[in-house]
């Protein structure tokens, strides 16, 4: 398995294929729906640095609270494609390499992975438990009032948390492959019914 | 008297904790016959399934829509078990067995117990059976519930007749779109007839059986058994990597229709098939 810390490189992303199992380590940020259409259609300021070279998890996670502190219960990764209408602007806009979620994105995101040096990295669905042992650390929360606990942003730090590349920047997307063999299988049980 | 705030709250916890034995052996079958990421995935899930189980954490982070299916005996009162039953989803929403997921649709302001207009829902049958009181809860994540469909045939573009062949294509339409997007390998429950809504109704109870029982109805039985075979032929495998587990079941059902309605609905469970049942007697209760 290939490390990946955070911030990456152009250099490193680039090196990454379709299929390739990754544990990545360092600061990232959660952001689902109501973020995504904030950090396309404002400044977000506050999040710049942790998106420039980071990474993105969609992730409406549960968290508990201890004290002065937040602890992560259950974090796996959120469908992916409701991103696809802002995720190239948000990678290109704030130099995000990497952006993790489940059931892979469009073309649009395909090609800014392409264009600027990124990739999508999937995670299991419902690996709540093991994931959110990942997160080592909530360092902070943005718009938690605002967006509410699973769309709030958490900024989080991770230690080898495990996903597999299924979308590179090389134009490479396992879904469409998995998708095409699965459309002429239909094909093929279509005929005989 | 049981306390059946806490029954309930026990309820919730084994729902959303702790993931059914049948569901747990469907991975395990799964798992020995894949190999590679389809495998390694399915044995992340396995292992998911039981730490979540060990520390009573939630097995995925999105503890979905609360279902609540309820058949009691004449001398309970639906409001005394609606009031119970509100109590207990915002005590285990504090105790993070599940996630504040009520969202005002308007406004989007997330109600942070679980409690809003709708949530949790219930639904109540009063049965002639003395001091009954059972209770089937489904959590029904919503990636999965975004893969659910509702075909109204005929249906032009399916090339789906009003007929066996018709019905078939609509399920093979669902599970290609679904791809891994429900968290796959999924389980389908299929409503066959009634209106749009009582159509849906059937396909969600379809899911309260259990993965190894067989439809007591012959025909379903073999459209189930067949259905499972081919749309397994699909290879889209555990969490739409590729592979031969694409969903562990298919249960399907039927409601009579209208005679101008002919509707096939969808429902897709994820691998997290999260439902369980409570029993409350007088002095004690169980769940299975």
């Amino acid at each position: 398995m290939k490390k990946i810390n955070l911030p990456a490189g152009e250099e490193e992303i680039r090196a990454l294929k379709v299929g390739d199992e990754v544990l990545i380590s360092g600061v990232m940020i959660t952001a689902r729906d109501a973020a995504h259409k904030y950090m396309v259609e404002q400044e977000a300021g506050e999040v710049s640095q942790v998106l420039r070279g980071g990474m993105i998890y969609h992730c409406g996670p549960v968290v508990a609270r201890d004290g002065d502190s937040w602890r992560f219960v259950a974090a796996g990764p959120t469908t992916s494609k409701r991103e696809e209408p802002y995720q190239a602007e948000v990678i290109e806009r704030y130099g995000v390499r990497g952006v993790i979620g489940k059931g892979g994105m469009g073309p649009r995101t395909l090609e800014a992975c392409r264009r600027h040096g990124a990739v999508y990295l999937h995670a299991i669905g419902g690996l709540a438990v093991i994931l959110a042992r990942a997160v080592r650390r909530v360092v902070e929360v943005h718009k938690l009032e605002e967006f509410g606990v699973p769309e709030a942003m958490w900024v989080i730090e991770v230690e080898d948390f495990p996903a597999v590349v299924t979308m590179d920047s090389h134009g490479q997307s396992l879904h469409t492959e998995v998708l095409a063999r699965s459309q002429q299988r239909a094909r093929e049980i279509l005929a005989t019914l | 008297m049981t306390d059946l705030r806490e029954a309930f709250l026990e309820l919730i916890r084994r729902t959303s904790c702790d993931l059914p034995e049948d569901v747990e052996a469907a991975l395990q079958r799964a798992a020995a016959a894949e190999q590679g990421r389809a495998r390694s995935t399915l044995e992340w899930m396995l292992r998911n399934a039981a730490e979540a189980r060990r520390n009573s954490t939630p097995i995925c982070q999105d503890t979905g829509s609360l279902l609540f299916f309820i058949r009691h005996g004449p001398e309970r009162r639906p409001a005394d078990i609606a009031a119970a039953t509100r109590a207990a989803v915002a005590e285990a929403t504090r105790r993070y067995w599940l996630r504040p997921n009520a969202v005002d649709p308007l406004s989007g302001r997330n109600s942070g117990d679980n409690l809003g207009r709708g949530s949790p829902y219930l639904h109540f049958e009063q049965v002639e059976q003395p001091g009954l009181l059972e209770v089937a809860l489904m959590l029904k994540g919503g990636g999965s519930e975004n893969c659910g469909a509702q075909y109204a045939l005929p249906d032009a573009s399916l090339q789906a007749g009003r007929d066996l062949s018709g019905i078939k294509r609509c399920l093979v339409d669902a599970v290609v779109k679904a791809q891994g997007f429900g968290c796959a390998p999924g389980t389908l429950g299929v409503g066959i007839g009634g209106d749009r809504m009582t159509s849906f109704e059937e396909s969600k109870l379809q899911l309260l059986r259990r993965l190894d029982d067989s439809n007591p109805d012959d025909e379903l039985a073999a459209l189930e058994r067949e259905m499972y075979e081919k749309l397994n032929g699909l290879e889209i495998g555990p969490m739409g990597f590729g592979g031969r587990t694409t969903l562990l079941g298919v249960k399907i059902g039927t409601r009579h229709r209208l005679p101008a309605c002919f509707f096939v609905s969808v429902t897709y469970m994820c691998w997290a098939y999260r439902r369980r049942r409570l029993v409350v007697r007088d002095d004690d209760y169980s769940i299975d």
